[in-house]
């Protein structure tokens, strides 16, 4: 089943297109993230899909239902983590989950029952009965997606799930993120501005940069579109054929050389690698040192958007009038 | 039906928890009326004017001041429902109404907090009625406001203010009054602030409203004493009519006017009724704008 379809998903606060003719769709069981620099439009998004703004022109569709035409069928079956943290800090953990319970129509003996699973699940039901103002961050935020959960929604929308977070802590929310796709067999679509997080834990992504999708796929085949990895060789000596014998090995796609080192550009590098190690030790030379870098995403958005993600200088008013004027509009 | 009820209640449960919680809130709203009460209700002795002191009275002749006196009873039983009322007790019971002011207040700038935090949004993603939604803030409002009002009542007992009830009867009537009154109040200030997107803005307007409505009700002076024009204002205002309930049933035991009363109990109920159905409505249509 497909859990969410966007067609053509546009829309516009006043002069500025948030988002322009976004199309995508997200596969039962699968997390799929969309990574882009702030004031992309990754919230105006997710606000539309559940139901919280209404598009300017196109369609979606999540769990089948029609974002704006059936809106409280959609809400039944999707859960909300948004950006902020809006559990109540003078309510304890479980009221808070026993808040949401009652706002989903889940019977009192039975939320009961899911809020013990899900705090288990969360690794706080010995914190359950304590004020949430005592709680960490990533405490709160584990709180947060355990009440978008109490009603088991098909498709859960987590905006930007470890924003302000800790390292270890991240790791932790991507465990649990995991497990509940495992477990409970929920649907995730998320939001990041995090490389890394978007690397490793979603199945596929979109790229999406001034509101518009430049590219969907898993992580791996977006770095593989880079065109391989690069193998950096420290060598004895360079010469001419040992760039002709590296150029025949498969997966090899260009060769640079210069005075004692040789840089390889190639598919799957680290099966190359000893194949090409022999290749130099045949021909005489020895090699004192190697480094493979594999791409990461930061490469795949330089070369579809021409900018670094993090490196938002050149461009950083327009960033920061986007930003302004999505979170003016929808405030 | 059922479904509603549940999720207005558990709004509303969520806003009384939070409530009950910091008694600090709970003081700094009672601390306001409680100090108009204290201040104005014993230093500015309206009822006081008309009682002549016992020297003026020795220097006239008896016959005169048994009219005197008359006279002077007759003008508070005009002004006041009776001429034995004491200001204090006058003014206590004008405070019971004007706290369900501040109470309504903060239940709306509840929901800009709500805004800001962006627990407006996790409850517009829940699939409950937008109208729950206003529904839990008003009951919540009603809740805490009938709560603080009987509280400032007992403050005003053990002040020295003389409650003369009849009976159970009335006392469910003044709490009825509260609750209509809680239901106006909460509702108005929802309408108004509603498509307010700040806090800051919400406490411009709160404070800008606050002042206006005590003043051009009968919370501090009777209507009977005010200029023509002003009497228009407070009998358009539902805190004159919540009052004028409370101080029949309170203060003027048997021998209240039950036409008056009744009189001001159904303008207060048309009130709550229309001013919750536009609070729901302008609701409805803001929340949808998002």
């Amino acid at each position: 089943m497909t859990a969410v379809e966007a067609h053509n998903l546009r829309k516009v606060f006043g002069e500025l297109v948030a988002v322009d003719n976004v199309s995508f769709t997200v596969e039962e069981g699968e997390i799929f993230g969309f990574l882009g620099p702030n004031g992309a439009g990754k919230t105006t998004t997710i606000n539309m899909l559940t139901t919280l703004i209404k598009p300017t022109a196109g369609s979606a569709r999540v769990w089948g239902y029609d974002i704006v035409d059936e809106p409280e069928k959609v809400r039944e079956v999707i859960g909300l983590s948004p950006q902020e943290l809006t559990v109540d800090d003078e309510l304890t953990g479980y009221e808070n989950m026993m808040l949401h319970a009652a706002l989903y129509h889940v019977p009192r003996d039975e939320a009961r029952r899911r809020v013990k699973e899900i705090l288990e699940l969360l690794e706080l039901e010995r914190f359950a009965n304590k004020k949430v103002e005592s709680y960490s961050g990533g405490m709160k935020k584990r709180l947060e997606i355990g009440c978008s959960l109490i009603h088991y929604p098909k498709v859960l929308f987590l905006d930007e799930p470890t924003l302000g977070l800790d390292v270890q802590t991240r790791a932790a929310i991507w465990n649990y993120i995991r497990t509940l796709v495992r477990e409970k067999g929920v649907t995730i679509f998320m939001t990041t501005h995090y490389m890394d997080e978007a690397d490793n834990l979603c199945d596929r992504i979109a790229i999406i940069d001034y509101g518009r999708v430049k590219a969907i796929d898993t992580p791996s085949r977006l770095k593989s579109s880079i065109g391989g990895d690069l193998v950096e060789l420290e060598v004895s000596e360079v010469n001419g054929p040992i760039g002709e014998k590296l150029r025949t090995l498969p997966g090899v796609v260009d060769v640079v050389l210069d005075n004692e080192r040789a840089v390889v550009k190639v598919v799957r590098g680290e099966e190359v690698l000893p194949a090409m190690i022999s290749v130099l030790i045949r021909e005489g030379v020895s090699v004192r040192r190697v480094e493979m870098k594999k791409p990461s995403l930061e490469e795949v958005f330089l070369s579809l958007t021409g900018r670094k993600l993090r490196d938002e200088n050149g461009v950083k008013e327009e960033i920061a009038r986007r930003t302004i004027a999505i979170r003016r509009a929808r405030a | 039906m059922i479904a509603r009820a549940s999720e207005v209640s558990a709004i509303a449960s969520r806003e009384i928890k939070k409530w009950y919680r910091s008694p600090i809130l709970l003081f700094m709203t009672t601390i306001q009326p409680l100090l108009w009460m204290s201040l104005y209700g014993k230093a500015f002795n309206l009822t006081g004017m008309f009682r002549i002191p016992e020297d003026i009275l020795k220097q006239l002749p008896p016959e005169s001041t048994a009219r005197f006196a008359a006279i002077m009873n007759e003008i508070l039983s005009r002004f006041f429902g009776a001429s034995d009322i004491d200001f204090f007790s006058y003014i206590a019971v004008g405070m019971m109404g004007v706290i369900l002011l501040f109470t309504s207040m903060s239940s709306g700038m509840s929901i800009a907090w709500d805004r800001r935090l962006g627990v407006l949004n996790k409850l517009l993603v829940a699939p409950i009625s937008r109208s729950s939604i206003i529904l839990g803030k008003v009951i919540s409002a009603i809740i805490r406001g009938v709560t603080q009002s009987l509280l400032v009542m007992l403050i005003g007992l053990a002040l020295g203010m003389r409650l003369r009830v009849s009976g159970l009867v009335e006392l469910l009537i003044a709490v009825l009054a509260l609750a209509l009154l809680g239901a106006s109040l909460s509702s108005l200030i929802i309408s108004v602030t509603i498509r307010l997107k700040s806090w800051e803005h919400h406490i411009a307007v709160s404070n800008l409203l606050t002042l206006p409505l005590m003043f051009t009700s009968s919370a501090l002076y009777p209507v009977t004493l005010m200029p023509e024009w002003l009497r228009t204002v407070a009998a358009i205002n539902p805190l004159t009519h919540g009052i004028e309930v409370l101080r029949e049933v309170l203060l003027l035991g048997a021998s209240f006017n039950s036409q008056a009363m009744l009189w001001h109990l159904s303008i207060l109920t048309i009130f709550a009724s229309v001013a919750t159905l536009l609070g729901i409505y302008l609701s409805n249509i803001a929340l949808r704008k998002m």
